[in-house]
């Protein structure tokens, strides 16, 4: 019998950035709906107003670890860090998208509110202290992305690849709700913190084969979020043909959502069977990383080739799992913070390449941009540098903490092979800065609107400057790490 | 005895209507074979005394969801039986593959082992059957302890609707639409002509042509029409 649930003993003040969130998406919504002409600029940034509020409501709770709604949804310090990291990541690509989708003709109010609830839901992820709520977070995320993937309706290689991710998606779900169910068979219990229970008595040395496979199935429906390898066949196909605002979000929020959701899983309810999870972690991070560093080279694509880095980037991040540690943990969250940064910039620097017109995504493009627009080149060239970890830039660091860890935790060969997987990955890294500084012009871009060239003036001054000040993001990110190991 | 039998009853007819849903060649058959198996499969609830869950079944899934499915199977021109071609071609390496699949499945799950607090873990959220009708231990589970749950389905659903306008509605141009606010700003003398029609005359100004409009035409057509008319006399 439970004890009776009152509307005090839900504790649902917890849950306020959420629900505001959740709020303001609607409101927005019934006012675009109301709206004659059509209001994409003003919902835009109303929803990025939004998304500042709700950090600041996630930056006013304090305290320490807190449950609410009967443990269906936690509170701690590192769920704060990674909705922090989200909310930005939201933000950032609702304003590099504005002028796009008016450019392309694809100007509706219905994409920043689809961006919110994806947002909304990956703030559930994060939270998540059950299966079930961690499966509500994931669909409503996937859900809104499979949208927003086909958002350029008209044109065959959107639609193509939102219905790709829609049909690898509903997969790798169904891979993951077998596994759930797999693990409550043998618990008996959807909570995380009761399975962690159940599965400690349980014979730790020799757990029940029925719960490894539930956590292979958990572990495969994840990495098929984070795309990493063997699940990241729809990766390059879905940044391609997605509009390029829409790829921009896809390689930053999802997987930092996913990553932390993969985090709070593996740290959480199965913590007890850290000697089935690392080896598995190892094999993904390895593949990831490899595959990352290899496929890359042959890429023309711009977007391509980001799908590629991306599935490596994961790889690196996955050192810090396999690692297994508190530290491990803290490298993981500076990784993916530092990685948000390089990446956005990235991306708002591929938004500019617009030429007579439309949009151009060859790497052969970009030839001569040192010429034409020495400015953009000189950040896509500390971009490109950061993402193939050079010192003193941002990317390096990231690096450092997550092979740091692995070192730590004694696996050598692990980081060994992530250092040589980046010596091989600053290959294509460089190329980029070659063809822009070496080559001969391809003419110049159109001029780059307001928007974008503030996203890359801010991140290109954080990528390069990290070095001077880190303590603010080591130092939370530390914080945040612990609260997840802590209890 | 009776519940017994009553059982394998349900179960007997809802296992055949269910293979029968995929094995009918005409895909009306298989909605209605379809209805049938969600009534066995209320049968079967009301044996466990789910009498709720039963309700909820037939009224949700037989009353809303089969007879969309009848609308859409009769209203779509869809030829099921080219989409069935490709289903035969793969059937032996499908069929293959799902039977290693089932096979070793089936080999975990024979060395399957629960843990000991399992049973008791999964009593915990419900409350005592002897105190309260079903229908109210779920609705004080799902609206108090599952609340969260249950408004994060409602987001999920909301998404999927705003996805399906985003991805299908198309503003056609030069439909016509309905515009309230001009209709109740109309006045009679827009509309209305009064005319004082001497006897035996009629308003047409060529005499015989009765201009009466078609319905549902604006003046303009209607002239029109009537000129038509006239032409073809």
């Amino acid at each position: 019998m439970i004890p009776a649930t009152t509307f005090a003993s839900l504790n649902w003040s917890l849950a306020l950035p959420e629900i505001f969130l959740a709020c303001a998406a609607m409101v927005l919504l019934v006012f675009g709906v109301t709206r004659k002409a059509d209001p994409q600029r003003e919902v835009s940034w109303l929803s990025v107003l939004v998304l500042a509020i709700t950090a600041a409501l996630v930056l006013a709770q304090g305290g320490d670890k807190a449950q609410a709604f009967a443990g269906l949804f936690v509170l701690d310090g590192f769920a704060r860090f990674v909705k922090l990291m989200v909310l930005l990541a939201a933000g950032l690509g609702i304003v590099m998208s504005i002028s796009y989708l008016e450019h392309e003709k694809l100007s509706r109010f219905e994409y920043p509110v689809l961006i919110l609830l994806a947002t909304l839901g990956m703030m559930m992820m994060v939270s998540a202290n059950d299966l079930m709520s961690l499966y509500l977070g994931l669909e409503l995320q996937s859900l809104s992305l499979y949208v927003i993937a086909a958002f350029a309706r008209d044109s065959e290689r959107s639609t193509e690849a939102g219905l790709k991710y829609f049909v690898l998606g509903a997969l790798a779900s169904g891979l993951l709700l077998y596994g759930a169910s797999l693990v409550y068979g043998f618990a008996g219990t959807t909570n995380f913190a009761a399975i962690a229970d159940v599965l400690t008595r349980a014979d730790a040395a020799k757990p029940p084969l029925g719960v490894v496979f539930g956590l292979v199935f958990v572990a495969a429906g994840l990495s098929f979020k984070v795309s990493a390898v063997p699940f990241h066949m729809w990766t390059p196909d879905v940044y391609e043909g997605s509009p390029t605002p829409v790829t921009a979000f896809f390689s930053v929020g999802p997987k930092i959502a996913a990553v932390g959701l993969f985090l709070r899983v593996m740290a959480g309810p199965f913590a007890p069977m850290l000697g089935q999870w690392q080896q598995l972690m190892v094999l993904i991070s390895i593949g990831s990383m490899a595959l990352g560093a290899f496929a890359a080279i042959g890429q023309s694509n711009i977007k391509r080739l980001m799908a590629y880095s991306s599935i490596g980037h994961m790889g690196y991040a996955l050192i810090g799992l396999a690692a297994g540690t508190a530290e491990g943990v803290h490298g993981v969250l500076v990784y993916m913070a530092i990685y948000l940064v390089m990446n956005v910039g990235t991306f708002a620097c591929i938004l500019c390449m617009r030429r007579e017109g439309r949009m151009v995504e060859g790497i052969d493009d970009l030839a001569g941009l040192a010429r034409t627009d020495p400015l953009m080149a000189l950040a896509l060239a500390i971009f490109m540098f950061s993402m193939a970890g050079i010192p003193p830039l941002a990317g390096f660091f990231g690096k450092l903490y997550v092979f740091l860890a692995a070192v730590k935790a004694g696996m050598w060969a692990l980081a060994i092979i992530g250092v040589l997987a980046s010596v091989v990955g600053a290959f294509y890294y460089l190329r980029i800065i070659k063809v822009m500084y070496f080559d001969a012009d391809a003419g110049a871009f159109e001029p780059r609107p307001a928007a974008l060239s503030a996203v890359i003036a801010g991140t290109g001054a954080v990528t390069t400057l990290f070095f001077v000040w880190p303590a603010p993001l080591v130092v939370a990110a530390q914080a945040a790490a612990a609260t997840l190991f802590g209890g | 005895m009776i519940t017994a039998l009553a059982f394998y009853m349900f179960a007997g007819v809802l296992v055949a209507s269910a293979t029968m849903v995929i094995a009918a060649r005409n895909p009306v058959h298989s909605v209605l074979f379809l209805i049938l198996a969600f009534f066995n499969a209320a049968g079967l609830f009301i044996l466990m005394g789910a009498e709720f869950l039963a309700m909820i079944l037939v009224i949700v899934y037989v009353g809303a969801v089969a007879v969309l499915f009848l609308f859409v199977v009769m209203m779509l021109d869809i030829n099921f039986a080219e989409l069935r071609q490709g289903f035969q071609r793969y059937l032996p390496i499908g069929g293959l593959v799902g039977l290693v699949l089932l096979v070793e499945l089936m080999l975990v799950l024979g060395a399957w082992v629960v843990a000991p607090e399992a049973a008791a873990l999964r009593q915990a959220p419900t409350p005592d059957a002897a105190a309260m009708s079903n229908t109210e231990a779920l609705g004080r589970l799902l609206y108090t302890r599952y609340a969260y749950l249950f408004q994060a389905s409602g987001m999920v659903l909301l998404v999927a609707m705003i996805g399906a306008i985003v991805l299908t509605l198309r503003d056609r141009p030069g439909t016509r639409r309905q515009s309230v606010a001009v209709q109740v700003a109309r006045r009679a003398e827009e509309t209305l002509e009064m005319r004082k029609v001497a006897l035996g005359q009629g308003i047409g100004e060529e005499k015989g042509v009765v201009t009466h409009g078609t319905p549902g035409l604006r003046p303009a057509e209607a002239a029109k029409t009537a000129t038509e008319k006239a032409e073809v006399r």
